[in-house]
Order: C-alpha cells, then sequence, then structure tokens
C-alpha cells in the first residue's frame, strides 16, 4: 500500500488534471444543507469533514431515475415497447466521502447484486465509481460507526483514503482504482518514512473520540418472532410520525417504488426512493394493509436493519452508524436505544 | 447482462371474460419474438409482472400450463389502476411481461405423493395451471392420487368452467365443486363452504399426501384447522402468498416477511416455513 502527500496548495489543480478523465463527485452546497452531488467545472468538493444531510447513496441509487421508456403514438413500430435508457458507465471520482458511507453503498451491492438478478443500474454506477474517502477527524455525538464494523478511518470500502494533516493530506492508495485516479490528477509524491506512524495515530485518536457504542451480538441468537412480537415496541417507538426523514437520510435504506410517466406522448418507467413508514408501501388492491399502524411499520424498518439483515446476509447489521436518523428524527427516535432494547430484551412476556 | 426490470413486448391475442359479474377477464399473450418465449421458462406457481407502459405493472400469477406452448394465459380481477385500464384493452394491443417471478409448487417433492388442491375464488389460477401440468399425458404418471377442492360463490363465479367440466369426466382425478350458495336447481355439485367440503372429501393424510392451498384469506382461514384436524403435517401444507410488489426480484423492499420476501423467497411457502415468520400478508 502507498501513502502519498498532497499539498492542500495543489489539491485542486489536481482534480482539474482528474476532470478531464473524471466526472468530479462530491460533498457540495444543496439548497440549505451540504449534499452530495456532481460537481461542476468551477466546484470542489467541501472538504472540511461535514456530514452531509442525505447520503452519498444517491451516487449509484438516485433519488429518481428514469429507468427505461417507449413511445405511446399509435402506429409508431415502437409503440408500448421498452427500451432501457443508456446506462452511463464513464468514471467518477467520489471524492470526500466518509469512509462508513461508502461502507453503505458495499451493503447496498448485497441487495442489488445478487446471484439471481443483477441491478444493471446500479452496478453500472457503482464500477464506474473510484471512492476517494476523507478519514472522519472529528467524530459527531451520535457517531457509532466503530460498533457497527466500520469507522472513521474505516478502508474496506475506498479505493483511497485522505488524511486532514494541516497543511496537506496523507493519502493511502489502496486499490489500483484509486492509484488510477491519483495518476490522473498527478498526485505523486510519497509520504515520509513514519507517514504510517502519523495516520495510525490520527487513527486512534478519532476512534478514542467516538464514545457511544451499541451491542447486537445477542439480536442474532434470538428469533425473529421473539424479537417481532415483543413487548417494548409501542412504548419505544410510540412518538414515530412515519414522517420516513430516517429511511431518505439513511446511507443504507435502499426500498424503492417504480412508477410510470407520460410526458408528451413517450413513457418513462421511473425508479423513486420509497419507504417503509408509508402506509402504501405495502397496500394490497383489495385494501388490506398487513402493516396497517405506524408501530407496525417503523417495527419492520428496525426488524429490517437489525435482524433479517443479519440472518439474511450474515454481513452485521444494516447500519454504519453515522448518526443521521438521530439527529433528523422529529420525535427523538434513537436507534441506538432501539437495538440495546432489542439485544438486552426482546423475548416475549 | 440480461436487464431484469425490462418486459418483454407481447400481443394480446385473446379476451375471454371469465366470470358471470364480468370483474374478471383472462388474457391470452403471445411474445413478439420467439427468442423471448423460449427464454420464459416457468413452472405451475411461478408470477410475472404485467407491464402496461404508461400506466404500471403489477404481479399475476400464470395461469397457463407449461405444457401449454405458444401462449400465455393470465386471470386478472378488476381492482385498482393498472387491472382496470387492462380490462379495456384489447387483442392485439401490445404490452409487456416480464418474468417468470418467484418459485413455484415444489415439484419436485411432490413427485411420486398423492396431491390435493384447494381452491377458492379468483385464487384458482396458478392452480389451474398446476392441473393441467399434471394431468399432461407425460405427467400424469408422475403422480399419485390427485383431489381438487375448488369453490366459488355462485356458479357463475366459477373460472374455467369448461375445463371443471372435462375434468369431472376424468377418472384420474377427483373434483370437489362447490359454491357458497345457488337458486340453479340445474346445478349438480355441492354448496356449501370450501372448508367444510375439504373435511368431508381429502384423502386421508400420510406422508405421501401433500395439500396445496390458495385462496382467499378467510378460506384459508378456516381451511388449515380442518387440515390439521385431518392429520396433515405443516410441512405437508403448501400455500402461495400475495403481497403488495413492485419489483419481482427481491430488490424493492416491500413484500417481505420477516427475512422472507414474498416476489422472489416465495410466493409458494410452506405452512411450516410461514409458522416462523410474523404473519405480514
Amino acid at each position: 500500500m502507498t501513502i502519498l502527500t498532497i499539498d492542500k496548495k495543489c489539491w485542486e489543480e489536481g482534480l482539474d488534471r482528474a476532470r478531464s478523465a473524471y466526472t468530479l463527485v462530491g460533498p457540495a452546497p444543496e439548497a440549505e444543507a451540504l449534499g452530495f452531488r456532481e460537481l461542476c467545472a468551477t466546484e470542489y468538493p467541501v472538504m472540511d469533514g461535514s456530514q452531509t444531510r442525505l447520503s452519498p447513496k444517491s451516487v449509484v441509487f438516485p433519488p429518481s431515475q428514469v429507468m427505461m421508456s417507449c413511445p405511446l403514438k399509435e402506429g409508431d413500430a415502437k409503440q408500448n415497447i421498452y427500451e432501457s435508457v443508456e446506462i452511463g458507465t464513464s468514471p467518477r471520482a467520489v471524492v470526500g466521502i466518509r469512509p462508513n458511507d461508502a461502507k453503505a453503498i458495499a451493503l447496498l451491492q448485497l441487495n442489488f447484486d445478487t446471484d439471481e438478478y443483477k441491478d444493471p443500474y446500479v452496478m453500472a454506477a457503482f464500477e464506474a465509481c473510484t471512492f476517494i474517502g476523507l478519514a472522519v477527524s472529528t467524530p459527531s455525538a451520535t457517531d457509532f460507526s466503530i460498533s457497527c464494523g466500520t469507522g472513521p478511518f474505516d478502508e474496506s470500502a475506498l479505493d483511497i483514503l485522505l488524511i486532514d494533516d494541516n497543511d496537506r493530506y496523507l493519502t493511502t492508495v489502496i486499490t489500483d482504482k484509486g492509484a488510477a485516479w491519483a495518476a490522473a490528477a498527478g498526485f505523486c509524491t510519497e509520504a515520509e518514512d513514519g507517514a504510517e506512524g502519523l495516520i495510525q495515530a490520527k487513527k486512534e485518536a478519532a476512534e478514542s473520540a467516538i464514545t457511544t457504542t451499541i451491542a447486537f451480538n445477542r439480536i442474532k441468537e434470538k428469533t425473529v418472532l421473539d424479537l417481532y412480537n415483543a413487548d417494548h415496541w409501542e412504548k419505544t417507538t410510540f412518538a414515530c410520525l412515519n414522517c420516513g426523514a430516517c429511511t431518505y437520510a439513511c446511507p443504507t435504506c435502499w426500498c424503492f417504488d417504480i412508477q410510470d410517466e407520460v410526458h408528451d406522448g413517450t413513457s418513462y418507467r421511473i425508479r423513486h426512493w420509497d419507504s417503509c413508514m408509508s402506509s402504501l408501501f405495502t397496500l394490497h388492491g383489495s385494501g388490506h394493509n398487513p402493516r396497517e399502524t405506524s408501530t407496525q411499520r417503523i417495527r419492520q424498518r428496525f426488524m429490517h436493519k437489525l435482524k433479517y439483515f443479519q440472518d439474511k446476509y450474515d454481513h452485521g447489521i444494516m447500519c454504519v452508524g453515522c448518526g443521521r436518523c438521530i439527529e433528523q428524527c422529529p420525535a427523538g427516535i434513537d436507534i441506538r436505544n432501539i437495538c440495546d432494547t432489542m439485544n438486552r430484551e426482546g423475548i416475549r412476556g | 447482462m440480461q436487464n431484469p426490470y425490462l418486459p418483454y413486448p407481447v400481443r394480446i391475442d385473446a379476451i375471454d371474460v371469465a366470470t358471470e359479474d364480468k370483474s374478471l377477464k383472462t388474457f391470452r399473450f403471445s411474445f413478439l419474438d420467439s427468442e423471448d418465449e423460449k427464454k420464459f421458462n416457468y413452472k405451475s406457481g411461478q408470477f410475472a409482472e404485467l407491464s402496461i407502459p404508461g400506466v404500471g405493472e403489477i404481479p399475476i400469477g400464470i395461469a397457463s400450463s407449461p405444457t401449454e406452448k405458444g401462449f400465455l394465459t393470465f386471470t386478472v380481477f378488476k381492482t385498482g389502476k393498472v387491472t382496470s385500464y387492462l380490462h379495456e384493452m384489447k387483442s392485439g394491443d401490445i404490452m409487456g411481461i416480464r418474468g417468470p417471478l418467484g418459485n413455484w409448487y415444489p415439484w419436485e417433492t411432490l413427485a411420486g405423493k398423492n396431491v390435493l388442491i384447494v381452491g377458492g375464488g379468483f385464487a384458482f389460477t396458478t392452480l389451474r395451471s398446476s392441473i393441467k401440468m399434471m394431468l399432461a399425458p407425460e405427467n400424469r404418471s408422475k403422480f399419485g392420487a390427485i383431489d381438487v377442492v375448488y369453490g366459488a360463490r355462485s356458479p357463475g363465479m366459477l373460472l374455467y368452467k369448461e375445463e371443471l367440466t372435462a375434468w369431472e369426466k376424468r377418472d384420474d382425478i377427483n373434483m370437489h365443486i362447490t359454491v357458497d350458495a345457488t337458486e340453479d336447481s340445474t346445478w349438480a355439485y355441492h354448496t356449501g363452504f370450501v372448508p367444510a367440503l375439504t373435511e368431508t372429501a381429502a384423502p386421508a393424510a400420510s406422508d405421501d399426501t401433500y395439500a396445496i392451498v390458495c385462496g382467499p384469506p378467510v378460506m384459508i382461514k378456516f381451511t388449515l384447522p380442518v387440515l390439521e384436524k385431518l392429520g396433515y403435517r405443516h410441512d405437508h401444507i403448501i400455500m402461495s402468498l400475495e403481497n403488495r410488489m413492485k419489483c419481482g426480484i427481491g430488490m424493492c423492499g416491500r413484500c417481505n416477511i420477516g427475512t422472507e420476501l414474498v416476489c422472489k423467497d416465495g410466493p409458494v411457502f410452506t405452512l411450516a416455513d410461514i409458522n416462523l415468520t410474523p404473519s405480514e400478508f
């Protein structure tokens, strides 16, 4: 593994150099908040370490995405025959992503890249990305990423990890993809001997700043029905408004809807983010709804993240400890408390 | 890489009104490209997404049998946006079909076994596919006794009446047809509900006898205790579930019952499987 040093004075110049081969994507102002989006030729990623309001999952899984289209006009030879839109595969440099957000994008692949079916839109976008992460030097009070199996310096889902060191970035080049981007940017100055030790010290400092943890070891051992039928759900989730803020902010929530829209005689089949907090999410054509109440819906969210996902993939929980749902929940629901309750209690009666 | 969201183009070849109240129609489709038909290799119990550009998609059980070549049939109840639109479409119209999707009745396990089919209302579609497949000359010897209990509200609400009549006349299948009630004095079959008829008509439970149950929730609710009373084990009771679906390929996240996705891991489950999951269907 190579460690480079990038002088911040040369940073934007390098990004510009790499733009000839990569579309630049990163944290940037979006309305009144910090978003994660494609940057235009005069924009650079915000590298102050702030967490984006919505997660960067939109890089591979946009909130709305046209999947296919077809003409509806009578007499057109292609009338009513859907064809896929072109799926973009040109390289994208995802710069400034948090390590645990990149980990979340890797977890999304468990859903979209399966033995039986492959989602060509998500997979193509994922493969086109080079993930250039920025280590989290100052974790927030709601960061519990380490206990979710990731952390502020987690390299597992990144191609490059940048570590802020005053007037420079120490740069760990993790994969060949990462090396290719660094070369395209012209970043090639190797760091001094001892840089590895410096990174290690910064990593330990960041990790020790995280004081909040969750445990889910016992959730795995309990049955689905014991956890599902436990007594606490009404009490622990009564305040939930089913607003869905948690599901939209979450880097690992992958549920979606598919809708047809018609514009100027052309039909578009569009995928939109959806939320298990909505009653329409599960409403049958007959009017029957298997998750009719607010409590049933939020129970589904936590059971999915903390139990079903564990059982199905044996890959930990479907959470990277970013804390967005805790910060943005208008009702003060805290996944750490729910997880703790499920881990501790969860047995009926 | 095949795009699993992209429907195969099909043409509506025939539309038959299936019930007297016209709430159900049977649509017969052929593929525009014969290569697509070869790719659409299905088994009885599977479903597909019927896809109408500009309107949407709906998951519907496949009513034709894999032994019937050259077409697919689906019997569709008019209830929402897509099904209402479909009911107004005409022969010759082009639309799409995506599938086959989901698992199937466990034909590998059912080989050499007696099969009891219990169906009600318009959930009889994949059961019709199953019966047609089992009765095909090349398949009939692969199964033991076949018993069918099928009920509808009234004689006019029974699906596939011509086939029911033909099956009645065969000696290699025992048909037990019932309607909830009728004023038709020429009605020659049973009256009463499916669970009650199941109690008297079902073959004795054994290691070699399986029940496939598919029908409205109220029928299932009262039929399961009957089968239990008759001694059917939970892993010998096979059911097909429905839930709201969009993708049909296990990705969109809405149809789960616990860890199981009805669209991909199902729709067919044994009662023993279902007992381990939250009843969110």
